[in-house]
């Protein structure tokens, strides 16, 4: 019933769309040129955008030219095989690529209408309504369950009237509520390793994001947990943009509306295909979309 | 008619454990080796417990090698092997039982019942051993440590979280500083703070006590801080960003509770390293014979009332520095019970 409801939201003007530029841009400071200016009526009223992203580590160049659109509450699945990328532009998303020492990027990141990169925007306040949710579950060990689900409110020096109220709400949404509400006082690491990972995700789901990044979120579970975590990301994607890195087509199908392909042919990550995911899975429109989606490479 | 099935109750055994045959063999091989080092001892002069285990350890491994020769190659290199790594682990264990023994020995000889409330005020050092106490020098150590830990603590940690965390333009500076540091000799720490504050500020004081063994006890603090700092996951973190920290909530609220009780095993061993410095206190706090616990004046503290009682070659000063040592190995044993009790509760929360 959930996935109907998505279904609906879905238009056509809200696919992604590829742009065909082939030369790479110099280096971030120099980029803001009067086109991109004009093209902001058009860009997304809502979701995620980007443009033209390229992301470098030193001197390899990791990522060229990305150009996606991620519409309001849809789910899109980056898939790929291994090094293509995928991560490195889900890092770039919520500016978590910088904290890696020599890292570089170009391109815009468009979110609400603003470049989350430019000078006077605030990567804190970025990465608070932009949530992440990592491969490996990592509960604070420090913190019991409840101080786990509410952690980013204390990070962030955010205040909250009704604690409980939000721990219980954020449990029930990331489906864990059930298991853990009479022992929200033990720790986050006494949970198996499915419970630690749905509780991650109630934890980035209490600063109520816009949009919530996965990198595979499941890699490191069991199918039952996997499961869970596939009903969790479905019913969230309700009410928020969700975008998730996986390396399980399966998964990509049953969880997406949209699907981009990221490829490396030994050079920079380029994007292939993007497109709904019915038809990344059914009708590519390039051959090696095809061959990756039927387990042919990868 | 009617079959009675009867169900064996199962029976817990361990077959990977030594049969009771080979138990016993192993038992003759460590009586023999007793016996025969007991001989030897007898027959070349060696003397005493030392020289018995001299005997014994040696032939306790071909012994025991002889007694499961039956067993195979394996069997018998990993018998040796255990046998040279249980002497091994004896050796080191009789110096650190000596010392134990002996200053329990001779150091409650000076104990009487007000030993450790009464101080030497009214009291020589030659004096009989039921007057006097300790309780100046225990007040003057407590008081140096306690002031040279508030003071070297947060630095060594604030270095630590530079180090690590900050990783920030001068950190291998820092790093390479810290490590210097740990090999100033003591009595250099006493003559720079002899040179500075007790110059500077007219006298011999508590302060200039603590003040240089603050510069001991830094070093050790930012050092074990930074290992147990380097400990905590890269992905915690990355997670903790992701929910939009600052570094600094991150260091305080996420990074440091997580590893509390290393950062306060930390605090204790450079506590544990200076409580018994002696040579920069001589320098810089003196001695005092009664109790005081004014920051400005010389102070009492364990090891210059070792050191001075000894000095004097008396009979009953020597017993009250033997008191004296066991109180100071009393209080490192406090400390470190302390802390384990304060670390383990950390962790249960």
């Amino acid at each position: 019933m959930e996935n109907n409801q998505i279904e609906s939201q879905i238009s056509e003007t809200a696919r992604p769309h590829i742009t065909a530029k082939v030369e790479i841009p110099e280096q971030r400071s120099k980029l803001h040129t009067e086109d991109v200016q004009v093209d902001k009526m058009v860009k997304s009223e809502s979701g995620l955008e980007t443009r033209n992203v390229h992301a470098w580590f030193d001197k390899h160049h990791a990522l060229a030219d990305i150009s996606l659109h991620f519409p309001k509450n849809t789910v899109t699945g980056l898939i790929g095989p291994s090094g293509c990328g995928k991560s490195t532009f889900l890092r770039l998303l919520n500016r978590m690529h910088e904290f890696i020492p020599r890292a570089a990027m170009a391109g815009e990141v468009l979110f609400a209408g603003n470049d989350i990169y430019d000078p006077g925007v605030n990567p804190i306040d970025i990465r608070r309504r932009i949530g992440m949710v990592f491969q490996k579950p990592n509960p604070f060990p420090a913190m019991n369950i409840g101080e786990n689900v509410v952690a980013g409110l204390k990070l962030s020096r955010v205040k909250t009237s009704n604690k409980d109220a939000l721990i219980e709400d954020c449990l029930t949404r990331a489906g864990l509520w059930k298991e853990v509400k009479d022992r929200l006082g033990s720790a986050g690491g006494s949970l198996s390793g499915g419970q630690q990972q749905r509780l991650c995700i109630a934890r980035a789901l209490a600063l109520n994001p816009e949009v919530l990044l996965l990198d595979e979120p499941c890699s490191a579970l069991d199918p039952g947990s996997t499961l869970r975590v596939e009903e969790t990301i479905v019913q969230l994607s309700a009410t928020m943009t969700i975008v998730i890195v996986t390396h399980n087509m399966q998964q990509a199908a049953r969880v997406s509306d949209y699907c981009a392909f990221f490829l490396s042919d030994g050079g920079p990550g380029q994007l292939v295909e993007a497109d709904l995911t019915t038809n990344i899975f059914s009708n590519p429109s390039d051959t090696r979309t095809a061959d990756y989606v039927q387990g042919r490479f990868g | 008619m009617s079959v009675v099935i009867e169900t064996m109750a199962p029976v817990p055994t361990r077959p990977w454990r030594n049969s009771k045959a080979t138990g016993m063999r192993n038992l003759l091989a460590i009586a023999l080796a007793l016996i025969c080092g007991g001989a030897i001892n007898q027959v070349t002069g060696l003397s005493g417990f030392l020289g018995l285990f001299v005997g014994t350890a040696f032939l306790f491994p071909v012994f025991i090698a002889v007694a499961n020769a039956k067993r195979g190659a394996n069997v018998v290199t990993d018998r040796i092997a255990s046998a040279v790594i249980a002497v091994a682990f004896i050796a080191v264990t009789i110096p650190w039982l000596s010392i134990f023994i002996t200053v329990f020995q001779k150091g409650s000889e000076a104990f009487h019942s007000s030993y450790l409330t009464d101080d030497m005020k009214i009291t020589p050092s030659g004096d009989d051993l039921q007057y006097g106490g300790i309780a100046h020098a225990i007040i003057g150590t407590m008081l140096m440590v306690l002031v040279a830990t508030v003071i070297s603590v947060p630095f060594g940690i604030i270095a630590a979280v530079y180090i690590v965390e900050v990783k920030g333009r001068f950190a291998g500076l820092i790093r390479f500083l810290v490590q210097a540091m740990s090999g100033v000799p003591s009595i250099v720490a006493g003559l720079f703070v002899y040179s500075t504050v007790v110059v500077l500020f007219g006298g011999f004081s508590a302060w200039a006590g603590a003040v240089a063994l603050s510069i001991l006890m830094l070093p050790t603090v930012a050092r074990t801080s930074e290992e147990v700092l380097k400990l905590v996951s890269v992905d915690l973190r990355t997670s903790s960003a992701a929910l939009g920290a600052t570094q600094a909530r991150t260091v305080f609220t996420v990074v440091i509770p997580t590893v509390a009780s290393g950062l306060i095993t930390a605090a204790v061993l450079g506590v544990a390293r200076v409580v018994g410095e002696t040579a920069p206190l001589i320098l810089t706090s003196s001695y005092f014979v009664a109790k005081s616990t004014n920051l400005n004046d010389p102070i009492a503290s364990l090891p210059i009332y070792i050191f001075s009682s000894l000095g004097l070659g008396d009979q009953n000063a020597t017993a009250r520095a033997w008191g004296g040592a066991l109180v100071l190995l009393g209080l490192v044993f406090f400390f470190f019970l302390l802390t384990r009790i304060f670390s383990s509760r950390i962790k249960r929360k």
